[in-house]
């Protein structure tokens, strides 16, 4: 061997004052630990993307899908026709490509905890947390790209933001921090699950309805009274909603609670998705030791 | 931390899953600097152990110090100074052997240059330099392996945790990998190896442990064990039965138990600790006392043998063998 890496603790005993590297500092050096780790992570699953260039096609074109099939076959059978339509359904069609990254997400982290390499991260002197702050990390930015994507795709077909640049930052920050939300669920999926085989057997059946139940496509005032009551509930809504007021799009309408208070449920939504899933994806992940 | 100070020491663990014990009462201390075999058959608890050991795994009852780190207490102490390779190899199999590397080294905590420079170094020492920027799950098994004791080594740890390192290797990657663990023993690391095969501990481990049923049952060097095993068997076949006697006379000089006799097929046999020096000794022997040897025959103990003598019960999952090995003497 060349030369021989040693880590601190080698050198200090564990009777002496110094403790290892890993464990040493304050609150502060900790959290400064914990993030550069999860900036590693975060660098090892973009890493993933890069080398498997077919997923990236995957990635950009089904949101592209979602504006033009949506876009184009449903906007010419609805009342609000062409453009109108397309303007109305942009903000459903960033939240609901948020919403599929979840399956991403899930698959992501069953594929981490089913394989071997679980063992050695845990077996490492990092942070633990940095497995779900990598995985974070690499899905919000993987969010950025497909919102940018949206946003080019969605001016090309006649969606603009009408309130200024400083709101329509605001619409996507609220449909970002549902992302993050919904990075907590799909966490946890991805713990529960088996396999990384069965996540899209779960994720999909959950997603579809999902967004299909929500004013993504249709007015919650236009469907029969229980579903719209349903519709305008789903956590999606709220989100949507807030990001068509804050653009400037159509649609805001709709005179139930959840339609008027659609700001603040978009944010009370993502924080109480969060608050549940959590710690229940923290118990789970702490259970890898049992 | 002392040299005195024991590497690696295991005090009553216990370890249930559902009804099934999987350590019941686990006893372990590996002195600084040497290697220890945890030999046994698969479900013996010789994977629980070093899970446990490594921090992975929450135990029922016991005490367990790494490095002198208590592994509950301390665990991110303990992760500082260790090192884990698997029966499956533990790497990223989307990013190349290079990036693994250097995703582990900086997760040690290394800048990036170092980092970079420390998975060079290993990718030459471990053979893969040519298949630095082929992705780890296009790599054959013996190369995957190689680069999961590699990742073990980013820092040198002061224990290596090995988990039957070798199976389902060919003898070429195995030999390597053996000659990796030596050189680091050399350099001052602590290792404790499982394993199901009793030629890798005899190979590597200074002292053996033999786990069954989640305890160890027997604990010795390797020539202590087989020993106690009942080491390798010589068998020979005179000629003449009148000369059995003197042939028995013989051969008790070279034996290390015992010499059994049987009339009938006109057989001597009994246990040798270095089995071609006394088959050399006692046929020169026999051959000086002009004693006519008819058939000479040495055969080893297997494993399941092994584990008959320590245990009195064949491990589970192991075929009975009947059949002698390397029999020259029908028996």
């Amino acid at each position: 061997m060349t030369s021989t890496l040693r880590s601190p603790s080698r050198m200090s005993g564990a009777d002496s004052a110094v403790r290892p590297d890993s464990a040493s500092g304050g609150a502060l050096a900790r959290f400064r630990r914990a993030l550069a780790d999860g900036w590693v992570m975060t660098g090892r699953n973009m890493s993933h993307v890069i080398r498997s260039p077919e997923e990236i096609v995957i990635y950009f074109s089904l949101p592209i899908m979602f504006v033009l099939v949506f876009g184009y076959v449903f906007g010419s059978g609805m009342a609000v026709s062409g453009s109108g339509y397309r303007e109305y359904l942009l903000p459903g069609v960033f939240v609901m490509t948020m919403l599929y990254g979840l399956g991403a997400t899930a698959s992501g982290i069953a594929m981490d905890v089913s394989r071997g390499v679980v063992d050695r991260f845990r077996s490492m002197p990092m942070a633990r947390s940095a497995l779900v702050v990598g995985r974070t990390g690499a899905d919000l930015l993987r969010a950025l790209l497909e919102m940018a994507t949206l946003v080019v795709c969605g001016l090309l077909v006649g969606w603009q933001w009408r309130n200024g640049l400083g709101s329509a930052l605001g619409a996507v920050g609220l449909i970002l921090l549902l992302r993050i939300a919904l990075t907590w669920v799909g966490i946890f999926l991805g713990l529960v699950v088996p396999n990384p085989d069965t996540v899209g057997v779960i994720v999909f059946p959950l997603a579809f309805p999902l967004s299909a139940l929500s004013n993504v496509f249709v007015s919650p005032d236009l469907m029969p009274q229980w579903l719209g009551t349903i519709a305008a509930w789903n956590p999606l809504s709220a989100t949507v909603a807030a990001a068509r007021e804050l653009f400037g799009n159509p649609g805001t309408g709709g005179d139930s609670w959840p339609a008027e208070h659609s700001l603040v449920l978009a944010i009370a939504w993502p924080v109480l998705l969060i608050a549940v899933f959590a710690p229940l994806a923290v118990r789970r992940y702490q259970r890898l030791s049992r | 931390m002392t040299t005195d100070t024991p590497a690696v020491v295991a005090e009553g663990l216990h370890k249930r899953y559902g009804t099934t014990r999987a350590l019941d009462g686990f006893d372990l201390t590996v002195p600084a600097g040497t290697v220890c075999g945890l030999l046994g058959p698969n479900g013996a608890g010789k994977t629980t152990a070093v899970r446990i050991l490594s921090t992975l795994l929450r135990f029922d009852a016991g005490r367990a110090r790494v490095a002198g780190y208590d592994v509950t207490r301390q665990p991110e102490q303990v992760r500082g100074v260790i090192g884990l390779t698997g029966q499956y190899a533990a790497v990223d199999e989307v990013l190349s052997g290079r990036q693994n590397l250097i995703l582990f080294g900086r997760l040690h905590h290394l800048p990036v240059r170092a980092a970079r420079r420390r998975a060079d170094e290993l990718l030459a020492q471990f053979g893969l330099t040519d298949a630095a920027g082929k992705s780890a799950g296009e790599y054959s098994g013996g190369m995957r392996r190689r680069l999961d004791l590699a990742a073990s080594l980013i820092m040198t740890p002061r224990v290596l945790f090995l988990d039957e390192p070798t199976t389902g290797l060919d003898p070429r990657s195995r030999n390597q990998l053996w000659t990796a663990v030596r050189r680091l023993v050399a350099d001052g690391t602590t290792v404790l190896l499982s394993t199901q095969y009793l030629e890798e501990a005899d190979q590597l481990a200074d002292r053996i442990l033999v786990v069954d049923a989640g305890r160890v049952v027997a604990e010795g060097t390797s020539a202590e064990l087989k020993a106690r095993i009942g080491a390798d068997r010589i068998e020979v076949v005179v000629r003449d039965a009148a000369e059995l006697g003197a042939a028995a006379a013989v051969v008790e000089r070279f034996a290390a138990g015992p010499v059994e006799v049987d009339v009938e097929i006109r057989q001597l046999g009994a246990p040798v600790v270095e089995r071609v020096a006394a088959l050399g000794d006692i046929m020169r022997a026999l051959s000086d006392a002009a004693i006519a040897v008819e058939d000479v025959g040495l055969r080893r103990p297997t494993l399941d043998e092994a584990f008959l003598h320590l245990t009195g019960q064949r491990p589970a999952g192991v075929p009975s063998a009947d059949q002698p090995a390397g029999a020259g003497v029908a028996a």
